[in-house]
C-alpha cells in the first residue's frame, strides 16, 4: 500500500512544482541565455538583425562563430565607459541623498507612538501605488525653467532669472530620490522599531549625552536596514531609464538610456545585448551583497 | 514635546510634504483652464472632457486594463504554487535554481528584463512559429514573468506564518494532500493571494519599459502613450489623465483597506 502512495505523493508534488518552475525556466533563465547568445554573434542587415553563431555546413562539423568584437567595441568607445561611470555616480549620490533623507523620517516614525506608526508608514508607501511615470510627470512641471519652482522663487524676489534644473543630473537626482523614498524607508524602519530602547535608557543613566548615544548605539544596530535600504535604492537606479530619460538632459549619459538607444534607435540587438550582460556583471556584486544581507537577518 | 522631538517631526512634515506636494499640483493644474500649465488661467474641466474624446487613450486604457486583470490572475496562481514549492518542499534537486530564479526579477534592472523577453520571442518565433509578431499575448506572458515574484513575496511569509496543526490534523483524519490544500490552506492564505493580486494588478498596469519591448504595432498600453505624450512636453491634458489614475488607485486602496478591516 505504502509503494503506490508515495508514487502518486511523487507525482503530485511534481504536478505542483511544474508549473513555476518550467514557467521561470522558460522565460526567464532562457532569455538571459539567448542575450548571452546574441552578444557574442554579429549583425546584419535583417530579420532577426544577427548572424547565427552556429552554422550547418554540409558533411562539416559545425562551425561555432564567437564574436566578441562587441564587447571590445564597448572598451573602444568612450560613450559606453563614461556612461558605466555617470550611472554608478548618479546612482550613488542619488542613494546617499534617499538614506539622508530616509533615516531622519524611518527613525522619527519608528519612535512615535505605536497607534500611529502604520498609519504614518501607509503615507510613504501610498504614493507609490501611482505609476511611476505619473511621479516623474509630476517633476517636469516643478523643476521646468518656467515651471513652478522657479515661478515661485522669482514671485518672491529670490532670483532674478530662472534657474535651469531640468535637463540636469539635479533634477534626475531629484526623480530618483523621489521615486525610490519608499524603498529605504521601510527596511530602516523594521531594524528601529525592533530595536532594544532600554540600551539606550542605559546609556543615558550611564552620562552619555543623546547624540552620542545615536551614534554609538543606534547608528550601528540599524546597519543592516541601511545596508538593505542602500542596495535596494542603488540596484535599480544603475539601470533605471524612465527618469533620465525625462528629467535629464541630453548629457545625462546613463546605462539604461544607451541600451534603449542601441535597441530602438540604432537597431543593433548585439551591441544592446553586450551592454546589458556588462551591466549584470556590475550589478552581480552589489545583488549578493543584498542576499547576503537579507539570509544574516533571516537567521536572526 | 521637547525641542528634539519637535525637529524630528518637523523633519517628517518636511518629508511628506516632498511626497504628497507633487501629485497635489498635479491634480490642481488638471483643472486649469489655459494651455500653459504653469499659468493659472482659471477653473475648468476641458482637459476631462477633451480625455473622453481621446480615442487612442482609451484604447489604450482599455488594454492596460485587460492585461493587468490576465496577469493578476495568471501571477497569483504561479506564484501561489510557486511558494508552496518554497516554503512546503524544502529540498528537491534544483532548490538552489528555483530559489534564485525566483528573487532575481525584483531586483532585475527592467530594461534588461525587457531586452532579454523580447530576443527570446523572436527567437521562439524563429523556430517554432510562435507567437507570430508581438501584441497582448506577449505582453501578458512577459508581465505575469515578473509579476509572479512579487506575488510570491506576498503569499509566501504568510504560508510560512501559518498553523500547520491543522493540515495535520486533516492529514490524520484521512483527507488527501489537495483537499486539504483546498478547504483549509487557501481560505487561510486568501488574503495573502488578494494582496498579490493588487499588486501584480498595479505592477502590470504601471509598467513601461518591459511592455515597450515586447509589444508590437498593434498592442499599445496606457503607460506608452502617457510616455509618448510626455517626452513632448508638459500638456494639461497628461495632468488630467494622471488625476483620473490617481483616483482610481485612490478608490482601489480604499476599497482593499475596507475589505482587510472586515476581515
Amino acid at each position: 500500500m505504502s509503494a503506490p502512495k508515495t508514487l502518486s505523493r511523487k507525482l503530485g508534488r511534481f504536478l505542483v512544482a511544474l508549473p513555476p518552475y518550467g514557467w521561470l525556466l522558460l522565460f526567464f533563465m532562457v532569455p538571459f541565455l539567448i542575450v548571452l547568445k546574441i552578444s557574442l554573434s554579429e549583425l546584419q542587415a535583417a530579420i532577426p538583425p544577427y548572424k547565427p553563431i552556429l552554422e550547418w555546413a554540409e558533411g562539416a562539423l559545425p562551425h561555432l562563430h564567437l564574436n566578441f568584437e562587441n564587447y571590445s567595441y564597448l572598451f573602444s568607445d568612450e560613450l559606453y565607459v563614461l556612461a558605466y561611470l555617470n550611472s554608478l555616480k548618479v546612482a550613488a549620490i542619488s542613494t546617499m541623498l534617499t538614506l539622508l533623507i530616509g533615516y531622519p523620517m524611518a527613525y522619527t516614525i519608528a519612535r512615535s507612538p505605536a497607534r500611529y506608526r502604520n498609519p504614518l508608514l501607509m503615507l510613504v508607501v501610498l504614493p507609490f501605488w501611482t505609476s511611476l511615470l505619473i511621479r516623474v510627470y509630476s517633476w517636469m512641471g516643478i523643476l521646468k525653467n518656467e515651471g513652478l519652482l522657479n515661478s515661485l522663487l522669482m514671485g518672491l524676489g529670490i532670483i532674478d532669472s530662472p534657474i535651469q534644473i531640468m535637463e540636469t543630473n539635479t533634477a534626475v537626482y531629484i526623480g530618483i530620490v523621489y521615486s525610490y523614498l519608499p524603498y529605504m524607508i521601510l527596511p530602516l524602519y523594521a531594524t528601529l522599531e525592533k530595536m532594544d530602547l532600554t540600551l539606550l535608557e542605559a546609556a543615558a543613566d550611564l552620562g552619555c549625552p543623546p547624540f552620542k548615544a545615536f551614534l554609538k548605539i543606534t547608528l550601528p544596530l540599524s546597519m543592516p536596514g541601511i545596508i538593505a535600504g542602500t542596495l535596494l535604492v542603488f540596484i535599480p537606479a544603475v539601470g533605471e531609464f524612465v527618469i533620465p530619460d525625462l528629467l535629464g538632459g541630453p548629457d545625462t549619459l546613463m546605462i539604461g538610456k544607451v541600451i534603449w538607444g542601441e535597441f530602438f534607435d540604432n537597431r543593433d540587438w548585439p551591441v544592446a545585448s553586450a551592454v546589458a550582460v556588462a551591466i549584470l556583471i556590475l550589478l552581480v556584486v552589489p545583488i549578493m551583497l543584498y542576499q547576503r544581507n537579507e539570509s544574516r537577518a533571516e537567521a536572526k | 514635546m521637547n525641542k528634539r522631538a519637535a525637529s524630528l517631526y518637523t523633519v517628517l512634515a518636511l518629508g511628506y510634504a516632498f511626497l504628497y506636494l507633487p501629485i497635489v499640483l498635479l491634480v490642481i493644474y488638471s483643472f486649469n483652464a489655459s494651455r500653459l500649465v504653469t499659468v493659472w488661467g482659471g477653473f475648468s474641466t476641458h482637459w476631462y472632457a477633451e480625455l473622453l474624446h481621446d480615442d487612442k487613450v482609451l484604447d489604450a486604457a482599455w488594454l492596460s486594463l485587460k492585461v493587468a486583470v490576465v496577469t493578476a490572475t495568471g501571477a497569483t496562481f504561479l506564484g501561489t504554487l510557486a511558494s508552496v514549492l518554497l516554503v512546503r518542499f524544502k529540498r528537491y534537486p534544483g532548490s538552489t535554481l528555483f530559489a534564485g530564479m525566483v528573487a532575481a526579477p525584483l531586483v532585475m534592472p527592467e530594461i534588461i528584463t525587457g531586452l532579454a523577453m523580447l530576443l527570446m520571442f523572436v527567437a521562439m518565433e524563429q523556430t517554432i512559429g510562435w507567437p507570430a509578431g508581438r501584441s497582448m499575448t506577449t505582453i501578458v506572458i512577459a508581465h505575469i514573468t515578473f509579476c509572479l515574484s512579487f506575488v510570491t513575496v506576498v503569499v509566501r511569509s504568510r504560508l510560512a506564518q501559518m498553523d500547520m496543526s491543522l493540515e495535520e490534523a486533516a492529514m490524520d483524519l484521512g483527507a488527501r494532500p489537495l483537499k486539504v490544500f483546498l478547504v483549509i490552506t487557501l481560505p487561510l492564505i486568501a488574503p495573502a493571494l488578494m494582496a498579490g493580486w493588487l499588486l501584480a494588478f498595479t505592477l502590470s498596469v504601471d509598467d513601461l519599459v518591459i511592455s515597450s519591448f515586447v509589444t508590437g504595432p498593434s498592442a499599445t498600453t496606457l503607460p506608452i502613450v502617457i510616455f509618448s505624450k510626455v517626452r513632448l512636453g508638459v500638456s494639461p491634458e497628461i495632468n488630467a489623465l494622471a488625476s483620473v489614475f490617481v483616483a482610481f488607485v485612490g478608490c482601489a486602496i480604499a476599497l482593499g483597506g475596507t475589505l482587510s478591516r472586515k476581515n
